[in-house]
């Protein structure tokens, strides 16, 4: 299966997200974070923030919180088990709180090949906005793979 | 904040298999390469593996450890090599430079074996 340059420029649906307390204090608990300002309300508010921050990786996973995450690859015949990460850039505008209603909006920014063909790579730019205002850029470069048991 | 400081290394407990289901649950990242045994061998791989995203995590973790997360103004990595379950990365970072109240960080996922997993950057304000 080999990806058609003319997929660059190609929009993902957009959607929004409401980050949940309680989804970031999983979050926290998941990735190791005790720093209470990440999961204390009281804590979050002393440090000067207005609810509980968004952490800096994130907003990845709200992004991925779209009906059917994985439905971009499937349609274009992308087994999501042939998915290895690459590289994620995050630049960050302003802050997002729990609370807040996040815009997501991707676009297919580049498509190439490495190794003949047997590695391929996909790159993809998401601008999250609230109510028009800039939050964060995300650029996520995934590798598509020949999976050592799967037939072609 | 001045060239070659270094930021305090970050050692994490191994990954485990409930440390991956925990970050599926909570990241949204149902992949069953990185929780579901069974699908990994169906493709001819021997076990799963962490999500990078998680590895990720840990190394953003590192920097907001260090400046409160409103002074990081971007954050990226390559993901160099894929971290085994029950492995436990270190993390590490250094101040490359320091310009126009901006600071350069060099940042490292690394395994004991020596494998780097994550190499990755941030720039921060110097503050």
């Amino acid at each position: 299966m080999q990806l058609s340059p003319s997929i660059v420029g190609s929009r993902v649906p957009e959607h929004d997200a409401l980050v949940e307390r309680g989804r970031l204090r999983f979050f926290a608990k998941a990735t190791g974070q005790t720093d209470p300002l990440y999961t204390d309300l009281d804590a979050a508010e002393a440090a000067g923030h207005r609810d509980l921050p968004v952490p800096p990786t994130f907003f990845f996973c709200l992004d991925m919180d779209r009906p059917n995450p994985s439905g971009f690859y499937t349609e274009l015949g992308i087994d999501p088990r042939s998915l290895l990460h690459g590289e994620e850039e995050f630049t960050y505008h302003a802050m997002a709180y729990a609370g807040d209603t996040l815009h997501f909006r991707t676009t297919v920014t580049d498509v190439y090949a490495k190794k003949g063909g047997a590695l391929q790579f996909l790159v993809r730019t998401t601008e999250v906005t609230r109510d028009g205002e800039p939050i964060a850029t995300l650029t996520n470069n995934v590798v598509i793979r020949q999976l050592p048991g799967a037939s072609a | 904040m001045k060239t070659g400081d270094t930021l305090p290394a970050m050692e994490l407990p191994p990954i485990t298999r409930t440390t991956l289901a925990l970050y599926a649950g909570a990241s949204g990242d149902h992949n069953p390469m990185h929780i579901d045994l069974d699908q990994c061998r169906a493709v001819g791989v021997d076990d799963v593996f962490a999500h990078g995203m998680l590895s990720m995590a840990y190394l953003g973790r590192l920097v907001t450890n260090w400046v409160p997360q409103e002074r990081v103004r971007s954050y990226k990595v390559r993901f160099a090599a894929i971290t085994p379950v029950n492995t436990a990365p270190v993390c590490t970072g250094t101040v490359t430079s320091v310009e126009n109240g901006l600071a350069h960080l060099d940042l490292k996922a690394e395994l004991p074996d020596g494998t780097v997993t994550l190499l990755g950057s941030a720039v921060v304000t110097a503050g």
